[in-house]
This record gives C-alpha cells, structure tokens and sequence, in this order.
C-alpha cells in the first residue's frame, strides 16, 4: 500500500499524500463532554448480589410497594393516586425517576437522553390520553370530542428529511433514483401497510393495536410472529433495495435491532398500529419537546411527589404470607432496608426483576439492543443541499440514526446555538458483543464518531460542535424477537399473580412508551383490585 | 555536457532549482485546495465537490507526467514556460471561478477545464525538474532531493491553507499570492541563466503575469463584488453575511435596493407604496396609537412613517438581527432613508426572535405592524401561526388594530388568504387589503382587530400614495385575487409554508 503510493507519486509529485486525507480522517480533537449512562456500578454490585442483607425484621409498612422508577413505575403510581390509593411508595435505583425518558439540559438546551417523542395516542389508548389531557397538552376538543392537541407541544417542522445521493429531500423514503420495479413494491408495500392498518381480526379487534395488548389474537395474525420480519419480506417478494434499507432504519428506530432479528408481527405493528386520534388532522403528528419524553417523565414525577424514593435499589424481592417482602439498599444510609409491602409492583427490566425475585424462575432472560445517544451542542445549525433542516435528519450512506433538533419549536430564527441529539443502535453485533464494545470505547472515541458521522452528513458543521456528551444504554430496549408473541416466559410473566406483579414494556416486548404506561397501569389497576379498592376501569 | 566544475552560477542554479521543488510543490496543492473549496462553496455538498476535484487533479497530473516524455529541446526555458503558464493560469483561477459561476451556464465544465488544465501543467513540473538536475546530482541523491523537497511543500501548503490562507487572506487573495509565488521561481530561474540562453519574450511574458496577479491582489474586494453584481444586475455596495442572512445592498442612478438571501426587500423608489399601505390604514383607526409594535422591519422604514404621527409616544421595534438595525441606523444613506427613525429617542430596539419575545412580552399595544419576511422556511413559517397571532392579540389592546405583511395575493392567493384565515381562528377579525408596488407587484396585507374593525377616521396630509378617497380601494379585490377557503396555519401543520412554494415555485423557476 505505503510502496503503491509512492510508486504513484514519484511519477508526480507528493501534493496527493495530503490532499486525500479527507478533514474526517484527521485525528478528532477532544471536545468537552462526558461520558455517561445509568449507574453501572449500582446496577452490576445489583447483578453479582453483593448487596448485604438487612439484619433484624421489616422496619417499613406500606400498602403498595413499586419497584423501579422508569415509566412504567411512574404511570402505575400516577393510576393509584388517580384511585385515590395513597399508600404507596416507589423506589428507584438511580439518582432520578424516569428511565429511558430521562433528560439533560445545559446552557443552550435541555434535550433527551433516550426516548424523545410521543406519537398522538391511539383511541384505545385510554389512559394514555386522560393523562396527557390531565397535563394540560390538550387544548380543547372537537364535535367528535376528539382532543385537539396544544400546537407548541407537537412537532413544528418539516417533519424529516433524508440525506440521498449528495442532497437532502424531504421525507425518509427515497424519492429518485428509484427503477421502476423500485417504485412498484414501494406502493405494493405501503398499501399493503395501508390494509393491515384498517384490517379486523377474527375477534373483532384490530389487527395491530397500541398498546399492542389491544391487538387481535386472530391465529392467522398471530402466526406472523413466527417468522423474522426479513423472512416474512423475502416470502412476499419484497427484494427492492431501497425499500430494505427504509424496513432496517425503520425496525432499527423502533427496536434497535436487524430485520432478521425481529418478529415479522414486530414489524407490520410498527407500520400498522398508529391512527392517531385527535382533532384537526393531529393524528398523524408527534408530541415531542426540547428535552424528548422527559417532559412527560418530569411531568408523572411531578403528579406522584412525595412517593418516590430514589437511589434506593431494591435488591430482594419475594412473596411472604399474603403481602409481600422487599430489601432496599438506601444509597444515603449506606445500609439495607427491609418493607412489608401488601403487594408490591416489580417495574423493571425482566432480566432484573429475575434477579431480585429468584421467585419468577429461572427462564431464559429476554434480550436488549444497546444504543449510544450523543447531545452535540452546536452553535449554529445544520443546512445542506436541498431542503432545509427538519426536526429528524437521516442519511441513508450512515450506521447512525441520525439526529434531531431540540430548540426546532422554540425558534424562527433560522439559525443560532442549539442541541443535536444523535442515536445509533448497536444493531449489527450480537447484544453481548455490543455492550463490550460500549464498555471499552472511550469518550473521545465515541466522540470522534459521532463527529465524522455528523461531518459527513453537514460538512457545514465543521467548526460549530462546542461539546458532545455521550449517554451509554447497555439494555436501552427489549427485542421483539421471532416468537415473542407466544414466548412462555412473557407468557408467564404477563399472568403473575399478586402479591408480586410485574409492570414493563418488556411484558409487551416493544420499548415504547405507550406500552409502558399501559403496563404501568395495568399493573395498578390489578393491584387495586387485589387490595379491593375500588375504582373505573381505564383499560 | 561535460561533469561540470562546481562553479558559482552553477551552484546557485542547483540550489534554487531545488528551492523552487519546495515552492511548486506548495502553489501546486493550493491550488487544488482553492478549487476544492471554491467548489464546495459555490455547488454545496463538499464531500463529493472535494473528492472530484482531488481526482480530476491527480488525474491531470499523470497525464502531464506522461505528456514530459514528448517534451524536447531546451528543458529549463520550457521549465520557466510552464511556470509562468501555472502562474496565470493558478493565480487567476478563485477570482476567475468566482466571477464565472453567475455568468456562464455549466460551472462545473469552466470548473474542471480549469482543474484539468492546472493539473496537467504541475504533472509536468517535476519531471522536467528531475531531467534538468539529472547530471548535477548522483540519481541516488536526486530522487532523495527532489522528493524530500516536493513532500515538505506537500506538507506547508496543507498547513497554511486552513490555519492562515483562508482565514487571513481570503480565497481570492490566496490564488494570486500563490500565482507569485510561482511566476518569482520563473523570474528567479530567468535572472540566473547565462544572457544567452534568456530568451526576451519569456521575461516580458512572465512580468506581464506578474503586473496582472499584482493587480487582481490589489482589486481582489472589487473582483468579489463584481461577482455579486453580475447576480444582482446592479452595483453592489454594500454585502455582509451575519449568522441569520446575506444583506446586499444595491444601487443605481439613486435607487437603492436591499436584498436578503437574494429576495429583493425593498426599493428607495417606491417602498412609500408598500410602507403607506403597511402602516396608515392601521392608524389611521386607532383612537390613540400612543403605543405602537413594530415586528420585524428592522429597515427602520415603517418606523419612519409610524414616527410621522406625533400621538405615538413610543415604537417599540423587534428585530432579529442586529446587524439590520445596526446598518439602517448609523450608515448615513441608509438612516437618511428612514428619516433616522432608528436613533430616535421615541423608537426601543429589540434584537430578538420575535417568536420567542412575543411569549415573554406583557404590556398592551394600540397598533401592531407584523412585517416579516414571507414565509420560505418553516422556521419562518412559525411567525405565521395561529398560536404566534394569539400571542400578539394578547398584546393587542382592546381597540387596537393590527397588520400583517401577507405576500402577493395576485401571485399566491391561497397564501394570502390563509393569513386571513389563521388571524380568524385566533380570535380576531381579519380583512385583506392590497396595493401595487412596482419594484414588487400586486402586494397584500391583512388588517385584524379584537371586534369589528373600526373605520377609517383620517390620515395624515401629505401622503404621496394614500388619501381618504383612494384609501378604501385597497380593500377591493377582482376575482383572481378574490377570497377562497383555506387551511387554517398552525404549528403543526405549517400549512403555509406549503402552499407558498407551491404557488411561488413556478414564478421562481
């Protein structure tokens, strides 16, 4: 290689050699920032069991005992106060409530962590939309009585645009270049979403729901579970590249995961469960704000005050006589706690809530796609040939997701300082392998990618990146695997029976938020009922 | 040629034939460096611009190489030719690149025919030089010299041009000081050769260089704005970037024009149309417009009419961009077109997104002037919205008018009419008007208020376009322009800004 080049250059001259290192090539210089994630020290002295145990019997009481602080934890709380159930308390392992819906925020910005979008509910989505009516995102209601949604609190923009041969268009579909036989299985798909979309089961129920517990068990539907999603595609004929790469990022957005990874079920759910409903052609937008789901996380904390312990891991938890029996470490103490609890609410990940409660059995865990999420703050935005700046800003040649804008609704500026947040879900290794790598990058490696990948994207922002702060997720969602429909330990999992129940989207095997609060919910509702106390339905 | 007797000509030829390695070596990558910026200025999208011109480069530099082996004769004379060719060829191309990409069709073929050319050119050099040094040095050592020196310029010019060209000089000056650089090595080789083999013709052509890239240094500012004059059809006199836009402003024969991002703003001969229109039908129905709210409009040219009426006590003035305000308030041409509303203790400047200022504003305003610039980006488009209107009919007082700048509604009478529709869905009552400004055409506005909208109670004399005869005109519309439903404008879905480049697109080309 080195001889190759020379034997080039000593025909010319040497003005090559530094002409062709593009400016991504050159070693990236440090930004400030840090790198971050949930407390891995907390979270791993949690898996080796190297908590010690409480000496002496329960010192607390306490009616309802929840057990994990993400959202799942934080609806089931907010439905028992909505039951006028007060005896509750939540424990959570880090320093704050929230989950994957945690935010950060520093002079320019606040801006997400993780999750950073809400899609308008569903109608079924019944507890959903009378808490989001209850935080005061709707602003009135329309002759249908459908919600007419706050304008400032959905999706101000271009919605996205995608970076496709040299030049940004709008949209996440490649609108040229495409062959004929391109655009044919485009439009065969899309209207086949389009059926699946307004499609009945057998049983009356639609075909694909969210939350998905709405959804048809009609066998003929569920059957699609068995197979991959990439399978399913392959048998229905869909070969069309572009149409490919478009299923990947989608199942890869939604899942962080391939196509052969996920359910095909998985994949049809994600193009043909959402029919948003609100007033006002609403239905189709976003609920979205500067610091992603972390206004929605900060707005449950809000509405639950005063029953969330945090930094207080639960290490143990098992069923004794009629209620139940919890050990805490509590951070601040430095000491163990042991709570008698009537019943008690696990709403964590499954492949810790089988840690803790050796009760559930030993079934295989379920597996987790690891994501990196990097805010840069730059100070101006990004531009590009082509349509100008949308709030979701892909490029079909990168491994990355992309980024989105958090001051896109704060501003008609048309530039200034603000936050990109950037993902990208370790998909193509194994999810062990993944979390290795996410384990042995450094900040400055990671920050060095996230430059190239967005200089790549806008070699305008060379220049405006101030700072690139990292945030890990080792676990950050569940995967919709072949079969996890029926899987038996979801199965089991789903049916727990009180004193010990379970609330997460891991019990519906999609990492979203509606799925999350319905199982949140769910959970109270059927702790309510153990307890008898009475309440209405909102599921 | 016999081994020659280490002289004291000939050791200064050797040496500063080496030298001139090191110095062709560094103008040879500057120049490809100049058309690969210049490139991705002017067509976007460096990644590809960069890696296209590199290749094309390289490229012509192979066939340059090949091309020396049918090379004969006089090495050296022809060396110094070739030098002088880089020189004019090398110097000239940012300013020429720059001047031509508004004049000629394809760019990209003046683009890479000037790349090609240059190429070809330093793909001869080094193998001419290797052949002239040939029997001055063992080959061992000439291979190890030649190349040494040919890397280290490699190595400087790849230094300089981001840390200290670009920045300090700027691209123009960067391809003449470097066009300079390389005439000075055939100047240099010219004055060192024995009188015989100097040939006339060659120095004069290579001081003839030298005059014209001194004199494209010296014109360089001048070279720029000529390039921004053949887009703007007009003398530029004044162009600045700041972070939110172009400012140019233009004049000719006493009409001055302000154009930002390219969109002509206003011209001095007739923005009285469009500023009477904008301003006195809105107080000429307020009972008592002692506070009055001016967004956008940084020009200081509604301020100027607003300041006419001496019941206004205070004008208040949000303008995103400092540098507008900044400019029409201490450049004496400009202030004088405004009448020098802008340093006027009855005027407030705000520097600030308006979007952002009106959430945070309190108070109440007996008038309001909305005077954005159309709605061509979404961000823009926020300043159209339902929710934005609700925000100023807050500060709307009770029997105040307000006025919103609503683009042509001859040519996009869907846009038009849309501000009539969002100012409705906010609560107001809305009324469309329009007038003809030639420098624009059919323009429109939208009048609105908390109730009906009040008469016209009277306007001030000496108005050169509206007198309470012509005034109600303004509100009668023929049907091309005539009232059709439309979307109501909201955040969400910034219905507007679609339906502006759907109806502007075709007039746009």
């Amino acid at each position: 290689m080195k001889a190759d080049r020379r034997g080039v250059l000593a025909g010319g001259s040497a003005l090559a050699a530094a002409a062709l290192l593009p400016p991504g090539c050159a070693s990236s210089p440090p930004f400030p920032g840090a790198l971050s994630g949930p407390d891995m020290a907390r979270g791993h002295r949690l898996r080796d069991g190297r908590f010690p145990a409480p000496d002496g019997p329960a010192e607390e009481r306490v009616g309802i005992a929840i057990a994990g602080g993400g959202i799942a934890g934080l609806a089931a709380g907010w439905r028992l106060l909505e039951a006028g159930f007060t005896d509750w308390v939540l424990y959570e392992l880090e320093d704050e409530a929230g989950g994957n819906a945690r935010s950060g925020r520093n002079a320019v910005s606040a801006y997400p962590l993780g999750a950073h979008y809400l899609p308008v509910p569903n109608r079924e989505a019944r507890a959903l939309h009378q808490m989001l009516d209850q935080f005061g995102m709707v602003t009135g209601r329309d002759a249908a009585g459908a919600p007419r949604f706050d304008p400032t609190q959905l999706c101000a923009d271009l919605e996205e645009r995608l970076l496709w041969r040299g030049k940004w268009q709008e949209g996440l579909y490649p609108a040229a270049g495409l062959s004929a036989d391109d655009q044919r299985q485009r439009d065969r798909f899309f209207a086949e979403m389009a059926h699946f979309r307004t499609l009945t089961g057998a049983d009356g129920r639609p075909a694909f729901a969210s939350p998905m517990a709405y959804s048809s068990r009609d066998p003929a539907l569920i059957a699609l579970d068995r197979q991959s999603f990439a399978a399913w595609l392959a048998q229905q004929g869909y070969t069309s590249p572009p149409l490919l790469a478009h299923l990947r990022y989608a199942s890869r957005d939604d899942y962080g995961s391939e196509l052969d990874a996920i359910s095909a079920w998985a994949g049809l759910h994600y193009f043909a469960a959402r029919r948003g409903w609100a007033a006002d052609g609403q239905g189709d937008s976003e609920l979205t704000w500067p610091e992603g789901n972390g206004r929605l996380a900060a707005l449950l904390r809000n509405s639950v005050k005063g029953h969330i312990r945090t930094a207080s891991p639960v290490f143990a938890a098992r069923a004794d006589g009629a209620g139940a029996v919890l050990d805490r470490w509590d951070q601040q103490a430095g000491r163990a706690i042991r709570t008698r609890a009537d019943l008690a609410v696990l709403a964590m990940p499954h492949f810790v809530a089988r840690r803790i409660a050796p009760a559930l059995g030993a079934a295989p865990a379920f597996s987790y796609s690891p994501w990196v999420v990097a805010n840069v703050t730059v100070n101006r935005l990004p531009r590009g040939p082509g349509v100008p700046l949308a709030w979701d800003n892909v490029s079909a040649g990168s491994e990355s997701l992309g980024y989105v804008v958090a001051t896109h609704q704060t501003s008609s500026a048309g530039n200034g300082p603000s936050v990109l947040t950037w993902y990208l879900p370790l998909s193509r290794e194994t999810p062990k392998a993944a979390r290795e790598l996410l384990q042995s990058r450094s900040l400055s490696e990671w920050q060095g990618i996230v430059r190239n990948d967005l200089l790549t994207m806008n070699p305008d922002l060379d220049g405006a990146i101030d700072r690139i702060d990292l945030w890990r997720w080792g676990h950050a969602m569940i995967r919709p695997t072949p079969g996890f429909l029926n899987d038996p330990a979801r199965r089991a999992a789903q049916s727990l029976k009180p004193p010990l129940l379970l609330a997460h989207s891991d019990l519906s095997g999609l990492s979203l938020f509606e799925e999350a609060h319905y199982r949140g919910v769910a959970a109270a509702e059927a702790a309510l009922r153990a307890l008898g106390h009475s309440f209405t339905s909102l599921l | 040629m016999t081994a020659p007797t280490p002289d004291k000509p000939q050791a200064s030829l050797a040496f500063v034939l080496l030298l001139s390695v090191l110095v062709v070596a560094t103008c040879g990558l500057i120049y490809e460096l100049l058309a690969g910026t210049l490139a991705s200025y002017l067509l976007g999208d460096s990644v590809t611009q960069f890696s296209t011109v590199i290749g094309a480069y390289l490229f012509a530099m192979g066939v340059g190489s090949w091309l020396s082996r049918y090379v004969k004769g006089d090495e050296l004379s022809i060396f110094v030719r070739v030098e002088v060719l880089i020189a004019l060829l090398g110097g000239w191309s940012a300013a020429a690149l720059f001047l031509l990409f508004p004049l000629v069709s394809d760019f990209r073929l003046a683009l890479y025919g000037l790349v090609l050319a240059i190429g070809a050119m330093v793909g001869l050099e080094i193998p001419l030089l290797i052949r002239i040094l040939q029997h001055r040095f063992a080959f061992r050592e000439l291979v190890s010299n030649v190349l040494t020196f040919d890397y280290v310029g490699a190595l400087v010019a790849s230094v300089l041009f981001p840390l200290l060209l670009v920045p300090q000089l700027g691209l123009i000056r960067t391809g003449f000081v470097f066009g300079l650089a390389n005439i000075s090595v055939a100047i240099a080789l010219l004055l060192i050769l024995p009188r015989s083999r100097r040939n006339a013709a060659d120095l004069a052509a290579a001081l003839l260089v030298t005059a014209s890239l001194i004199a494209g240094l010296f014109l360089a500012e001048r070279l720029q704005r000529w390039s921004e004059v053949a887009f703007y059809q007009e003398p530029v006199i004044y162009a600045r970037s700041t972070p939110y836009q172009r400012m140019v402003l233009t004049r000719r024969s006493g009409d001055i024009r302000l154009y930002l991002n390219g969109n002509l703003q206003f011209s001095s001969r007739d923005e009285y149309r469009y500023h009477e229109a904008l301003v006195w039908p809105v107080l000429g129905r307020v009972a008592n417009p002692a506070q009055v709210l001016v967004l956008g409009g940084g020009d200081g040219l509604a301020a100027r009419e607003i300041l006419r009426d001496r019941r206004v006590q205070r004008v208040t003035l949000v303008d995103l961009d400092p540098e507008m305000t900044r400019l029409f308030r201490d450049t004496p041409q400009l202030a004088a077109l405004n009448g020098h509303a802008l340093a006027s203790p009855r005027v407030s400047v705000h520097n600030a997104d308006a979007f952002r200022w009106v959430k945070e504003a309190r108070g109440q305003y007996d008038a309001v002037i909305v005077d954005f610039p159309d709605p061509t980006e979404f961000s823009l488009g926020k300043l159209y919205t339902e929710h934005f209107y609700r925000e100023v009919a807050r500060l709307l007082a009770p029997g105040g008018v307000m006025t919103v700048q609503s683009t042509s509604p001859l040519i996009a009478p869907r846009s038009f009419w849309t501000v009539a529709t969002t100012l409705e869905a906010a609560g107001l009552s809305a009324r469309g008007y329009h007038a003809y400004v030639p420098s624009f055409g059919e323009w429109g506005f939208t009048m609105a208020a908390h109730g009906a909208i009040p008469p016209l109670a009277a306007l001030p004399p000496g108005l050169r376009f509206l007198t309470p005869q012509s005034e109600p005109l303004l509100y009668q519309f023929p049907p091309d322009m005539a009232r059709r439903p439309t979307p109501v404008n909201r955040l969400d879905n910034q219905a507007l800004v679609r339906s502006f480049a759907e109806e502007w697109g075709p007039y746009e080309g």
